[in-house]
């Protein structure tokens, strides 16, 4: 593998054949603002913070659109792309609502982020917002177009990532906004409610409804189908709060579909569990002790040959619970009598 | 090598050429021919043949017929003139003088087309067969030397050759950047790939310019070579026309023009029996004015939303499907026969050493004659105005001058010796665009005029970068507030901060140019804004949240014309012969009461 | 999985998830992906966009049709006839890969004269695919290798499942499009951890890791590893077992997280079972319809109370981490395994947790033998792992298949169990929906979901429901041979005329109430995908 030569704000890098400027200067830990850049999206250059001074090159191009070239300087903190970087961030605070303490986005909220770095510390702008509508259909989040910075990860999300190509820009200038086929309601379109949009929006404009801040993450694996998606749970006060799709797995890349991402805490947490052994008595399932259950249970079986005895097991299962249960089968009840819904 | 047909246009023959462009057609053109067909039939004229060609380029005096070979033209022939024309002109040769053309500054009527200054100081190299030969009849295009181009460049050129031939030539890309075409073409030629494409750019989004229409609808076949040539010389096999859908006689005739180049081996496979091929579909855009942007345009051609995207990779690395696409406008593909066919050491005499060739401008606004005027580049601004334009009309003096389309600039009337060339446009902060050129009289406010085109470029703005699309929003906010009176003098400095970072900091030549209005009257006529301000004044009397209407009570015998006229019911009688009552509460500031009044009774301020 | 056992020694999933980014042709046969497994459908419209081909086959207008070059809408039942009328036509033209099949693959001969014997002419008829179609496709899938196959339940489901698996291994084999990137046989499993309860031997026939109980050598390694003697009798499939509960045979069931009553055929009949049984354990995390039969019922735990390890469909062990207590007093079903074991007195279940359980399975599996938890936290493996220093297999059968050399199998086309006729005219035929899952245990417990997919709707042609003077919404008794069911009609042109869909989400419309228990003789799995039906408004 060849390597290319760049030099950052003076600190030489090397990186290969085809990256961007912007994922050379992530890459070196060098820090450029942008809000439409996404690792798994295409470069799309529409939020214009990203732009870098090159020497060579006239006017300012964007970091995330400019591929590297051999020994190409490149200057991230020139006080003329700050100037400008500004301009832009001002637009957008002039158009955004001010309500970030009360915003469910609040301290995750890339914009802020953003307009921190910059020391954006006032509104430097007249207001252009207006009130606009708030697409509430689909039951898992909502999209206040209110909060909508038009960066396109969301549309471009549907178009790259996912193939569905629910969402769109529609109408011209001011009045551009993302929407479906027919500027109908989320829940008359063609979305499949992934969330994989909603994951990727760096305001407040698509979220999860019900969602809180977890205190701790866990990564496991999703239950639903055979894709094997790794996920992290998102735990607060002994409780699963959010589910987010897990870059770490080859499985998935992060991906999730409905079920993963918006079906899990509420069939695990549903109040219909079963939480204590239950025993027929008098033909109704009635409350038992593990202790009662689990005696009976073993002296039941100890009854019967191994040919009088068959075991379901699940693909619902772990490997560990399969293994232990085809064992407990082969050896201790003694038959060959195991399967589960492998064929299903 | 195939030998192609010719054979000479009807010289001789006594033809009545009726103008179909969009203008005149959609004046009764087509009947107006139907009318002259019968009327001819029944007198049995059999020498006179009945024809028409594409634009004339000067709409306004529509619908035209052009009488050869006298070279007589007449204006604004109605139905009802056809039987007085034939009568007249052809059963008794007394051509009619009542519907000759009649200059508009001297009232003199100018029988022959060759006299009329419109077209007399014109130079026509692109629109050459514009106006004179049937676009529909791909004959009448061969007969002019047609398709000659080429094939002396299928048989007897090499790529190479025909790319030194245009370098030679100098000519630059006529979309508005005035990229030179030669180099375009290189970089193509040189991106190496298995699929090349060639896209016709005709979609001509600047409100009022029409040059690309009349090309497509008066000369398609000039294009459909052009582009044969330049697919030769960059390799393409496939082209795409993108022509905007609201121009159907465009749309048509340029279909039928590939059909009959297909059918006549111009176009298709192993074009003339060489082993070059070239497929041209006809894409028709939704009207968009960005997809005139070449990222844009290939966006919508894939089927996407019509929205740029950065550069590099530019289309010529990587275009449509992601494959080298070399993109021309219309004007440019058109010129290159003349090109190969002459040479371009003879094109280059024309014009200037960097700015060669012509220009074509669409000009309108407050001009005796409107129309389409084709110059040798580097002619001075004021002899298209007054030499072609035939000057202001009403007496009135020249204020500005704006050209290229929404997005170019207002010139102030003392740099009307401005030469017209890109750099000479875009050292003063306008630029050539695609040709648009409106004049502007003293009646015009400059700071409604900024208004008016952010306005448009918000509108077309397609939303994809932050300062296009917010950017232009606050100028057209801070516009709108001075235009009403509510401007703050801190607002020029607000303006001029946001017209120079949406110039530094858009993703494409849209939001680029968009604030060359708002730069150049601010710059030429910083005053108009301070007085908007300051003195809450529109000099011009057009900003209406700054007029106020008034009754000379001394000029007015309350004749009641304006009572009537006005929507609002703001003029009230104060009896016979009393002068009328303005009532400003009421008063929308329409104008209509100082328009009828022919006694000067009303005062505007 | 029979049949890719057969053909290629090993029955699962030759390439990975990602590999299908470097297919240049996807051919997808019985597989609803996008709804089925979305994620690998994002997957493949990545694959269409970046310029790959993809060829569906599926008697329904399934989303990805939409993405597809073509679509051969063959008859549910018939792709024995539509990949044989494929192969024939490689074959004819010579795209086959000559040296592929010399060097690599046996049993060529009777395979080629099978197809010598079959006609193009019946296949058109019977697959109802226009001819020309066909050929476009087989040469799609030839001719643009690096191509992969993705199948799903749509294949297996049948009486003759086994030999549309053989019938795909061979295609792939024909062509050489089997053990490098971007090709492969791609089976896609329904649940999450089908693959894993399968190597883990919950089978009647192998121990974990596919290791054949019959074989003296395997018998005599668990009996030592486990310290008992290991039963060398085959054991009963689940549809088999339904069978001899009813016939007295077997008296005691131990189910654990499954609901035959929704997802086994012939739902009827296996009530009858469940209700009948001397003794019936089930361990589940909710009550079901099968549940709610037992006579002593553990609760367990859900994937998110408990450690444990899932194996994808890509062959992938992954964790599975313990992220909240159990709920109530439930507990992880190993450790009430576990428990009931060592109240009967066994040996080699005092296990404290599963990681121990893993580095046992590691022990005595061959292909698990290099994973362990320590491993897995740095990220998935994919079996074969023998060893602890190895990276796991992303594509099987690189340098040779499992077996030796990929066997040709001659097959011969035989026509669904149950075909419509006069008493029963339409045909039926099943699969998933995005929004549920399975019967429902998990998904139909999340309020958002069902406000997508709430109620079961039986998927009919709008010239089927002229004809039987139905409107959408009309609520219809779906009947078969085997029982009834009632549910709405929502008419669509998904389907070819004649044929009816429906999910078996739905414990109030059971679909499986319908369907024909019809076993393949190999693979054991029954016919779920066809059956005929008849339709009758309410």
């Amino acid at each position: 593998m060849n390597y290319l030569r760049l030099n950052i704000n003076s600190r030489e890098i090397k990186v290969k054949p085809g990256t961007t400027v912007l994922q050379a200067a992530q890459a070196s830990g060098t820090y450029i603002p942008t809000l439409c850049a996404d690792p798994d999206l295409k470069p799309h250059g529409g939020c214009r913070l990203c732009i870098v001074e090159v020497k060579g090159m006239r006017n300012m191009p964007t970091a995330c659109t400019t591929i590297v070239s051999e020994d190409m300087v490149v200057n991230t903190e020139t006080e003329a792309v700050h100037k400008e970087r500004r301009s832009v961030i001002d637009l957008i605070i002039a158009d955004h609502p001010m309500d970030c303490l009360t915003c469910i986005k609040n301290q995750r909220c890339e914009l802020q982020d953003v307009a921190a770095y910059l020391g954006i510390t006032e509104r430097n702008l007249p207001r252009t917002i207006k009130q606009k509508p708030i697409d509430d259909s689909n039951p898992f989040f909502t999209f206040n177009h209110n909060y909508c910075i038009l960066c396109q990860r969301c549309t471009r999300t549907c178009d790259e990532i996912t193939g569905v190509n629910a969402i769109e820009i529609i109408n011209r200038g001011y009045n551009s906004k993302v929407s479906t086929f027919g500027d109908k309601p989320l829940m008359e379109s063609i979305c499949k409610s992934c969330g994989e949009c909603v994951a990727r929006c760096p305001v407040a404009a698509l979220v999860a409804k019900n969602s809180i801040m977890p205190t701790s993450k866990i990564e496991t694996t999703c239950p639903y189908c055979g894709v094997g998606c790794m996920m992290e749970l998102g735990i607060r006060n002994g409780k699963i709060v959010s589910v987010e799709g897990s870059r770490s797995s080859q499985a998935n890349n992060g991906r999730l579909c409905v079920k993963g991402r918006y079906g899990i805490a509420d069939f695990v947490q549903h109040p219909e569990r079963l939480v204590q052994p239950l025993l027929r008595k008098s033909n109704t399932l009635i409350e038992t002790s593990w202790e009662e259950a689990l005696n009976i249970v073993a002296q039941k079986l100890s009854a019967y040959s191994g040919d009088q005895i068959a075991v379901i097991a699940s693909a619902k299962c772990t490997n560990e619970d399969n293994y232990i249960v085809q064992k407990f089968a082969r050896s201790v009840l003694g038959t060959n009598n195991i399967d589960h819904c492998a064929r299903l | 090598m195939a030998k192609i047909k010719t054979s000479k246009l009807s010289a001789g023959q006594r033809t009545v050429f009726l103008c179909h462009g969009t203008g005149c057609v959609s004046n009764e053109a087509f009947a107006i021919r139907k009318a002259f067909e019968k009327s001819i039939e029944r007198l049995q004229l059999t020498d006179i043949k009945v024809d028409f060609t594409g634009c004339h380029g000067f709409c306004e005096q529509g619908p035209i017929v052009f009488v050869q070979p006298e070279g007589i033209f007449y204006a604004h022939v109605s139905l009802d003139d056809v039987e007085e024309i034939v009568y007249s002109h052809f059963r008794d040769n007394k051509p009619l003088e009542r519907l000759m053309y009649k200059d508009p500054s001297s009232s003199e009527i100018v029988p022959y087309f060759k006299d009329i200054n419109f077209y007399k100081k014109q130079r026509h190299i692109v629109l050459r067969n514009c106006g004179r030969i049937n676009p529909e009849r791909i004959e009448d295009y061969i007969a002019t030397d047609g398709y000659q181009a080429l094939q002396k460049v299928l048989f007897s050129m090499t790529p190479h050759q025909v790319i030194d031939e245009v370098k030679i030539s100098g000519l630059r890309g006529r979309g508005g950047a005035g990229f030179p075409t030669a180099t375009k073409w290189q970089f193509c030629h040189d991106a190496p790939s298995d699929k090349k494409y060639l896209i016709c750019n005709a979609d001509e989004g600047d409100p009022g310019a029409f040059m690309d229409r009349s090309m497509m609808e008066g000369d398609p076949h000039s294009v459909i070579e052009g582009m044969a040539i330049a697919a030769y010389a960059t390799g393409a096999t496939e082209g795409y026309i993108y022509i905007r859908a609201e121009y159907p006689l465009a749309v048509n005739r340029t279909k039928f023009a590939i059909k009959e180049a297909e059918e006549r081996g111009f176009l298709g496979k192993n074009i003339l029996g060489s082993d070059f091929s070239l497929k041209i579909h006809i894409k028709e855009g939704a009207g968009a004015f960005v997809c005139g942007e070449e990222t844009a345009l290939i966006a919508s051609i894939e089927g996407r939303r019509g929205m740029p995207s950065s550069r590099p990779p530019f289309p010529t690395q990587s275009g449509l499907w992601g494959k080298p696409t070399n993109i021309n406008n219309v004007k440019t593909l058109a010129t290159v026969p003349l090109i190969i066919l002459h040479g371009g050491k003879s094109y280059s005499q024309t014009g200037t050493e960097k700015n060669r060739g012509t220009s074509i401008f669409a000009l309108t606004g407050k001009i005796n004659c409107m129309g389409l005027v084709e110059v040798p580049m580097g002619t001075k601004l004021a002899d298209i105005i007054f030499d072609i334009g035939g000057g202001i009309p009403n007496g009135k003096k020249l204020k500005a001058v704006q050209t290229g389309g929404p997005s170019g600039g207002c010139l102030p009337a003392n740099m009307i010796n401005l030469p017209v060339e890109y750099e000479a446009f875009a050292n003063a902060g306008s630029i050539m665009g695609s040709g648009g050129m409106v004049v502007m009289d003293e009646d015009t406010c400059m700071v409604d005029v900024a208004r008016f085109f952010i306005s448009f470029t918000q509108s077309e703005s397609c939303g994809k970068c932050v300062p296009c699309r917010l950017g232009t929003k606050q100028m057209l906010n801070i516009l709108e507030n001075i235009c009403q009176g509510r401007g703050n003098i801190t607002d020029i400095d607000l303006l001029q901060n946001l017209a120079q970072s949406i110039k530094v900091s858009s993703l494409c030549g849209l939001g680029q140019t968009a604030p060359n209005p708002v730069l150049t009257t601010l710059s030429y006529f910083r005053d108009e804004y301070e007085e908007h301000i300051n003195d809450r004044r529109c000099r011009a009397a057009v900003c209406t949240g700054l007029v106020t209407y008034s009754i000379i009570a001394e000029k007015c015998p309350g004749c009641g014309l304006c009572i009537r006229e006005c929507p609002v019911q703001a003029v009230t009688s104060s009896g016979k012969k009393k002068p009328v009552i303005l009532d400003q509460s009421k008063c929308t500031k329409c104008g209509a009461c100082f328009n009828i009044c022919r006694l000067g009774a009303i005062a505007v301020k | 999985m029979a049949g890719l056992a057969t053909t290629f020694g090993s029955g699962a999933m030759t390439n990975s998830n990602n590999d299908l980014l470097g297919a240049n042709c996807i051919f997808s046969i019985g597989s609803n992906t996008t709804e089925t497994h979305p994620v690998i459908g994002f997957n493949i419209k990545k694959a269409t966009r970046s310029g790959a081909k993809l060829i569906i086959a599926n008697p329904r207008h399934i989303e990805l049709v939409r993405y597809a070059d073509i679509w051969l809408q063959h008859t549910p039942g018939s792709d024995v006839a539509l990949l044989m009328a494929m192969m024939k036509i490689i074959l004819k033209e010579g795209l086959h890969d000559n040296s592929f099949i010399m060097q690599r693959c046996e049993n060529f001969k009777p395979f080629k004269q099978s197809l010598d014997d079959f006609d193009l002419t019946t296949a058109e008829t019977i697959t109802g695919v226009p001819l020309g179609q066909i050929v476009e496709a087989a040469r799609m899938y030839a001719q643009n290798g690096p191509s992969a196959i993705l199948y799903a339940m749509g294949i297996t489901q049948h009486s003759h499942g086994t030999d549309n698996v053989i019938a795909i291994a061979n295609l792939a084999m024909l062509t050489g499009n089997i053990g490098k990137p971007g090709s492969g046989v791609n089976p896609l499993r329904g649940q999450n951890n089908v693959q894993g309860a399968c190597d883990m031997g919950s089978l009647p026939n192998v121990c974990s890791g596919y290791q054949k109980i019959s074989e003296p050598s395997i018998k005599q390694k668990f009996n030592v590893a486990w310290g008992i003697n290991l039963p060398t009798e085959e054991g009963l499939s689940i549809t088999e077992m339904i069978d001899s509960i009813l016939q007295g045979r077997i008296k005691a069931l131990y189910l654990i997280g499954e609901n035959p009553i929704l997802s086994d055929p012939d739902a009827g009949h296996v009530r009858k079972a469940l209700s009948t049984i001397e003794f019936f354990v089930a361990q589940d995390i909710f009550i079901n319809e099968s549940v709610e039969l037992a006579h002593v019922v553990l609760p367990g735990t859900s994937f998110a109370e408990k450690d444990g390890t899932f194996t994808n469909t890509e062959r992938r062990v992954q964790r599975v981490r313990k992220a909240i207590d159990p709920i109530g007093y439930s507990r992880p079903d190993w450790l009430i395994t576990c428990q009931i074991a060592q109240r009967m007195g066994a040996k080699g279940f005092d296990f404290e947790q599963p990681s121990q359980i893993m580095d046992e399975i590691a022990k005595v599996t061959p292909s698990y033998g290099g994973i362990s938890y320590k491993r897995l936290d740095k990220g998935g493996l994919q079996w074969p792992c023998p060893d602890l220093k190895h990276p796991g297999t992303s594509i099987l059968h690189t340098q040779q298949f499992t077996r030796g050399k990929g066997r040709f199998m001659p097959l011969r086309y035989k026509p669904p169990a149950e075909l419509p006729d006069k008493d029963y005219p339409m045909m039926l035929t099943t699969g998933r929906n995005l929004f549920q899952f399975h019967t429902g245990t998990m998904s139909r417990k999340v309020a958002g979901l069902n406000s997508f997919k709430g109620e079961e709707e039986v998927e009919i042609h709008p010239k089927d429901a002229e004809r039987l003077f139905l409107n959408n919404g009309d609520k219809v008794k779906v009947i078969s041979r085997r029982g009834e069911i009632t549910a709405r009609i929502k008419i669509s042109e998904a389907s070819s005329p004649g044929v009816i869909f429906m999910t078996f989400h739905f414990a109030e419309s059971p679909t499986n109430i319908l369907t024909n228990p019809a076993l393949d003789p190999i693979s054991k799995i029954p016919e779920l995908k066809v059956c005929s039906v008849k339709i009758s408004k309410i």
